[in-house]
């Protein structure tokens, strides 16, 4: 597997899991970042952009809802994807309405949440390139 | 389920005979008091109304026999003062005289003698050869001779038969004669025999001495009873009656009723025996007696059939009661297990989701050169696998137990029951099939729409189903799914002819995380879910189940809703 160029922020209060999701994506030659918290996060994107967040939703502090609220208000360019311990299909459904790409039930599958994040930051492609070629047509004008 | 049977049950029998009490003494004790207070009056006024009967009764006969008695004598003074010494000293004149009598009076008289003051009867008309007869010595001839008349007491006299004679006294001359005439004792008998009432009523007459003068029907011994004490009982009317009740002899207890006759010298006696005399009265005493013996029993019965099905409602009420409670405990029990199971399931996914990644690391990191060549590499792939594969089934039982513990989720709507049962069938019928199981429906048409999560309700028949199937895997079986309308609900019966549930078990089979099934078959948490879902839905989930015989589901599903929803149309 090549090294895709796209970013990834991992957020989740478990630093073991954390850690090793970290290790064995970046084995896989992702360009993949982590941070423990919803706040830390919002902080981190601020001097750091990302093309994708990979975000729980049960976290201490802000939740995974809030944050991902806060992330679409910034830049809505960004795509996240929702992971949860909790099968309540509410949450996940909210949180697509509120802008999410996607969501993973964990134990995930390591496989599928890279085949996620590469079709995510492909949809963010998609909508960057929709977006320049909207503002080439308007500046040919 | 089965715990009802081992709860201490109330003393039923001690209410029930209390019961039966209260009942019986309540509606006894009035009666039998109302029945003694008319009874005793009835009484009473009964023997009132027998004493006053037989005292006039004997009255009656005291003025006949007194009459009688008069009427005699005065025929007899008549004859003595109309005719003379002389001329009634002639036989054929007395025997003339003797015939007239008894043409105009009957056979009473039975003869007629004349006899002077020395005792010597000078002439006789009559059946007997009296003539020139000597009765100086007789005892009635010094009373005669004494009393200007006298009725003499019953005695043999000369001619040796019992009877009574009739004395006038009279002077010619100077000398005192005396004309006597015998009456006929069987025609005085008989006007006291003639007495009879019932079947133990007679009469019968003595003298002071207590001789009896007439012959009773009944032997009657003077001597006891009450009789020498009518003698010595000074009457104030001469008409006075007296009555007493006493025991005879023989242990009867008798009436007896005495009038004077003859100014005091003789008795009229009449006794009865006081069971013939009241046969009437003992009669309706029989009647009450029977009535309230029946009365009794009928109340007594009624008491027992009336208690009896008290005491069963009680018990049967006592045990919904109890019924209930455990219902309510285990829905509650249910409630906070449920929202334990979904604590369990995001505190557990967490680790179990490291667990998993450090695993995946680890496989990661063997696909490196250096561990290719390692000669366990293969046990490391197995292990990691099987660690992969725990962590999956950890993974399966959490979300189970958030599903369990789930709030709400599946929309409510329409469902036509029968044909989802029918789907539900189709879908085992493979697996049935694999088992060796027939499965049989028997649905009711027409059936009401539900208004429930469709899926919900999948899920739980699902569940029953494969349940079933389960229990019948190895044996094969017949497995009977059923639905009719029963009141409010609708009922679904799923049953199977397997194994059976073991008692003990069967109180625990909704509990969550129980299960009969080899570790890793199953998480114990179906029929938790199921009983959820049906409760959620207001209706009932309940099993029975006999080892070796089967177990059957019946699962109850309101239409209440329905039919809510349909009023809130018809009023908007």
């Amino acid at each position: 597997m090549g090294v895709d160029g796209f970013r990834i922020l991992l957020v989740d209060d478990e630093v073991e899991f954390l850690e090793t999701l970290v290790k064995r994506m970046k084995k896989r030659g992702m360009n993949v970042s982590a941070v423990k918290s919803g706040e830390e996060a919002l902080e981190r994107l601020a001097h750091d952009p990302v093309d994708v967040v990979v975000l729980d939703v049960r976290m201490p502090g802000m939740d995974g809802i809030q944050t991902l609220r806060e992330i679409k208000r910034r830049d809505p360019l960004i795509e996240v994807i929702m992971l949860t311990g909790h099968a309540s299909l509410e949450v996940a459904v909210e949180g697509m309405e509120i802008g999410a790409f996607d969501y993973l039930m964990k134990p995930i599958n390591i496989d599928d949440l890279i085949y996620k994040a590469q079709d995510a930051n492909k949809k963010k492609e998609i909508q960057k390139e929709k977006i320049r070629h909207m503002e080439g047509v308007e500046s040919e004008e | 389920m089965d715990k009802s049977k081992e709860t201490k049950t109330t003393d039923y029998p001690a209410f029930f005979r209390k019961r039966i009490f209260i009942i019986i003494a309540v509606s006894i004790t009035p009666m039998i008091l109302v029945s003694g207070i008319i009874l005793y009056q009835f009484n009473r006024s009964y023997h009132e109304k027998v004493h006053a009967h037989l005292a006039e009764l004997v009255l009656k006969h005291k003025q006949n026999i007194d009459g009688f008695l008069v009427e005699k004598l005065g025929n007899i003074r008549v004859l003595a003062k109309t005719f003379s010494f002389e001329e009634l000293s002639d036989e054929s004149f007395l025997r003339d005289r003797l015939e007239m009598l008894q043409r105009g009076y009957g056979p009473v008289f039975v003869d007629l003698g004349v006899i002077n003051s020395q005792g010597l009867q000078v002439a006789y008309a009559g059946p007997f050869k009296l003539g020139k007869a000597l009765y100086s010595t007789a005892g009635w001839f010094e009373t005669a001779i004494k009393n200007e008349y006298v009725i003499s007491d019953v005695f043999l006299g000369l001619r040796g038969l019992p009877h009574f004679i009739v004395t006038v006294r009279d002077n010619w001359k100077g000398e005192s004669w005396i004309i006597r005439a015998t009456i006929d004792f069987v025609a005085f008998n008989n006007l006291v025999g003639n007495i009879r009432v019932g079947e133990t009523g007679f009469a019968f007459i003595m003298n002071r001495e207590g001789e009896l003068q007439t012959k009773p029907l009944f032997d009657v011994m003077p001597d006891k009873g009450p009789y020498l004490e009518f003698m010595k009982t000074k009457l104030k009317e001469k008409d006075d009656v007296q009555i007493v009740e006493r025991k005879d002899a023989f242990g009867n207890k008798n009436i007896y009723v005495a009038a004077f006759l003859k100014g005091g010298d003789w008795l009229l006696v009449y006794q009865q025996r006081a069971s013939d005399a009241f046969s009437d009265f003992r009669r309706a005493l029989r009647v009450a007696f029977a009535i309230i013996i029946l009365g009794g029993l009928a109340i007594t019965s009624m008491a027992y059939l009336l208690s009896t099905r008290m005491a069963y409602r009680v018990a049967r009420m006592d045990k919904e009661r109890q019924m209930m409670d455990e219902q309510i405990v285990e829905t509650g029990k249910l409630a906070s297990v449920g929202e334990l199971a979904a604590g369990i399931a995001h505190e557990i996914n967490n680790p179990v989701a490291i667990m998993v990644e450090e695993a995946g690391w680890i496989e990661d990191l063997l696909e490196e050169e250096d561990f290719k060549e390692g000669k366990n590499l293969d046990e490391f792939e197995r292990a990691l696998k099987q660690i992969r594969t725990q962590g999956k089934r950890c993974k399966d039982i959490t979300y189970k137990l958030l599903s369990f513990a789930r709030k709400t989720d599946s929309r409510i709507q329409e469902v036509h029951l029968n044909d989802m049962l029918e789907e539900l069938v189709a879908i085992s019928a493979q697996r049935a099939r694999y088992s060796n199981v027939t499965i049989n429906t028997n649905f009711q048409s027409n059936l009401p729409l539900l208004e429930v999560s469709q899926s919900e309700l999948q899920q739980v028949f699902l569940n029953l189903i494969n349940n079933a199937l389960d229990a019948m895997e190895k044996t094969g079986g017949k497995l009977e799914m059923s639905s009719k309308v029963e009141g409010d609900y609708v009922v679904v019966g799923v049953a199977d002819n397997g194994p059976g549930i073991a008692k003990a078990n069967l109180s625990r089979i909704f509990d969550p995380f129980f299960t009969t099934k080899q570790v890793g078959k199953g998480t114990g948490l179906g029929l938790s879910i199921c009983y959820g879902i049906i409760k959620k839905m207001g209706g009932e989930i309940e099993v029975r189940s006999t080892v070796d015989v089967g177990t059957t589901f019946y699962v109850r599903i309101p239409l209440a809703k329905e039919k809510e929803k349909e009023e809130v149309v018809a009023t908007t």
